[in-house]
């Protein structure tokens, strides 16, 4: 191979940005088009780095916005290649016209989304706000609750997304800063044995195949557009959720480190569950511990596949729960937590009828401590005591002023 | 677990020191974190930056702790903001300061009847690298204080942690690492 490889440690203390950029590099990515956007700079800078140093045998394409950025992985992922970028909060917003087209035009890509609130006002901080927007795009969505999760994740991004029976672009997302600048352990693989696990790219309707034309980008009005966008949506129904047990299965034969699509911690035995996202996850494991001692039956369901949201996996974690909170870090914009929705239209349709609540949370970097998470699960275990929920369906936690709750 | 606050300037060196320190107790086997309060700080900008160390892996993402160690590593936050905030009965203080610790105390009483350690970091920093950046300094006062590890031990995985920097930068940086180390008291 024309590139050098790099040694690495069995243990480097990365923090998650550079996890990804070293996952990208690993994964000898054909064309990275970025515009930086703090808290993922790092992420597209690393590359770059790698990429100037002869680590990659890739491309490095600076380009005038995020939305130029989408646009030429687009082009770059038509053409055959195998492509990455990165993105946060302003810049992921501003991608959004173009998300729609990479999923729509089924093109493999693998977008690192640092996660970061929307402005205004403006803030660089973490929160779940650019990520709750691409919901709707297509792709599918993986969550990183801290390093280790980011490096491991876009190895099963780009085996999942380039698989042809599912060819849909994926998203990684960790928490801003408190993933992507928080140094931890990583346990790495060794160039080798991490490019194995994604192996060469193979392309399918790739444009520069002049043997086999094609046509990308096309209009199709109300006479196809229903069956195009039909046929997407039940590869995401159908196909995607399969191929990824089926890789994450193949990871921990790789590895030994075992993802699910829905992560569930303590809730064997539990009466009182806590459901989140992204490094709460992690705090809230250590919490849900520490309530046990205190005779409280506590455990912790989180989401490492958001896009296709899995359903009947829910239900199967929250079956025997008799109280759920539903932790919501993004404005909710004037309606119930897009999580609170989710997890009760699953629990609607499920055997069991657990008390759920949702609590909107952490906007804009806002610390969620341990202490925070005490009392909430206290309040699950007086709303078991009670038979019902106790408090307004939404409430607030570590917001300053007068307590705000609604429903 | 143990938890360790830095006060700094942006600019400073403090998410270095930081990530340096988390690095080198991570070849011995124990789990770490390194993380900082950003926002959108100017160099100069007070700031902080944590260390977490534990024998399990390290769930806890709160910013909140209660720290066991306070390292200051710019004179004037000592005097102008309180590094004394969530502290424990036995939070130890490493502070840089050109005064000593009993002026130090004098001038700041929000550390008085506390454990506090004082170490010239700027001065050491000037004289052996020629910048002010007092973050490895800090971590030679510190092994000092804590023995945590061999000093010798502690400087050789600093070398390895520096090793992109010039030869002339990581010796002078050795030095100020154990200059830090026989000074501080």
């Amino acid at each position: 191979m024309a590139f050098d490889k790099m040694e690495l440690r069995d243990v480097e203390v990365w923090d998650g940005n550079h996890a990804a950029a070293q996952a990208l590099r690993q994964c000898q990515v054909d064309v990275v088009a970025a515009y930086p956007i703090t808290p993922s700079t790092p992420i597209v800078e690393g590359y770059a780095k790698f990429q100037s140093d002869n680590f990659i045998e890739g491309e490095y394409v600076m380009v005038e916005s995020e939305h130029a950025a989408m646009s030429a992985c687009i082009g770059a992922a038509a053409a055959g290649g195998r492509v990455a970028t990165a993105t946060s909060s302003q810049g992921f917003a501003l991608m959004v016209e173009t998300l729609y087209q990479s999923s729509g035009m089924r093109l493999p890509i693998v977008l690192n989304v640092v996660n970061r609130a929307l402005a205004a006002p403006l803030n660089v901080n973490g929160d779940h706000s650019d990520m709750y927007l691409g919901r709707d795009s297509g792709w599918i969505q993986f969550d990183a609750y801290c390093p280790q999760d980011a490096y491991d994740l876009n190895f099963i991004a780009f085996k999942v997304s380039e698989d042809h029976d599912v060819r849909l672009p994926s998203m990684v997302h960790q928490d801003g800063f408190m993933t992507s600048h928080t140094a931890q352990g990583v346990t790495t693989m060794d160039d080798d044995k991490a490019y194995s696990f994604v192996g060469e790219y193979k392309p399918m309707n790739d444009m520069l195949d002049f043997e086999h034309p094609v046509t990308h980008g096309v209009q199709t009005e109300e006479d196809w557009h229903f069956e195009h966008k039909a046929r997407q949506h039940n590869d995401l129904m159908t196909k995607v959720s399969p191929k990824i047990d089926a890789v994450f299965e193949a990871f921990e034969k790789h590895t030994g480190r075992k993802y699910s699509q829905v992560e569930t911690y303590d809730m064997e035995d539990a009466d009182v569950a806590v459901f989140c996202l992204g490094t709460s996850v992690e705090t809230t494991r250590e919490v849900a511990r520490e309530m046990r001692t205190k005779g409280i039956k506590a455990g912790v369901v989180a989401l490492r596949v958001i896009r296709p949201f899995p359903f009947a996996k829910i239900q199967e974690a929250f079956k025997n729960v008799k109280a759920i909170a539903v932790l919501d870090r993004s404005a909710p914009g004037g309606a119930p937590g897009a999580m609170f929705n989710e997890i009760c239209a699953a629990m609607y349709a499920a055997e069991n009828s657990p008390l759920i609540s949702g609590y909107i949370y952490g906007l804009g970097g806002r610390d969620l401590t341990k202490a925070h998470l005490v009392d909430l699960y206290n309040e699950l275990e007086a709303n078991v005591k009670a038979g019902k929920v106790t408090t307004q369906l939404q409430q607030f936690i570590g917001v300053r002023g007068p307590k705000l709750a609604y429903l | 677990m143990l938890e360790i606050r830095w006060h700094s300037r942006a600019g400073q060196g403090a998410v270095t020191g930081a990530k340096g320190l988390a690095d080198v107790i991570s070849t011995t086997g124990k789990h770490v974190q390194a993380f900082a309060f950003y926002g959108s700080a100017k160099r100069g900008a007070a700031m902080t930056a944590y260390n977490r160390v534990a024998d399990e892996v390290i769930m806890n993402h709160e910013k909140y702790m209660k720290p066991d160690y306070v390292f200051v590593i710019d004179p004037a936050l000592a005097i102008t903001t309180d590094v004394t905030i969530n502290h424990k009965d036995t939070t130890k203080y490493i502070i840089t300061t050109h005064l000593s610790t009993e002026e130090l105390v004098k001038a700041q009483p929000k550390l008085e009847g506390k454990e506090v350690y004082t170490v010239d970091c700027i001065t050491i920093a000037v004289e052996t690298i020629g910048r002010p950046i007092p973050n490895t300094p800090m971590l030679g006062a510190f092994m000092k204080i804590s023995g945590m590890y061999d000093i010798e031990f502690f400087k050789e995985n600093m070398k390895r942690v520096l090793a992109k920097l010039p030869q002339k930068i990581v010796d002078a940086n050795m030095i100020a690492i154990q200059r830090a180390y026989d000074e501080v008291k």
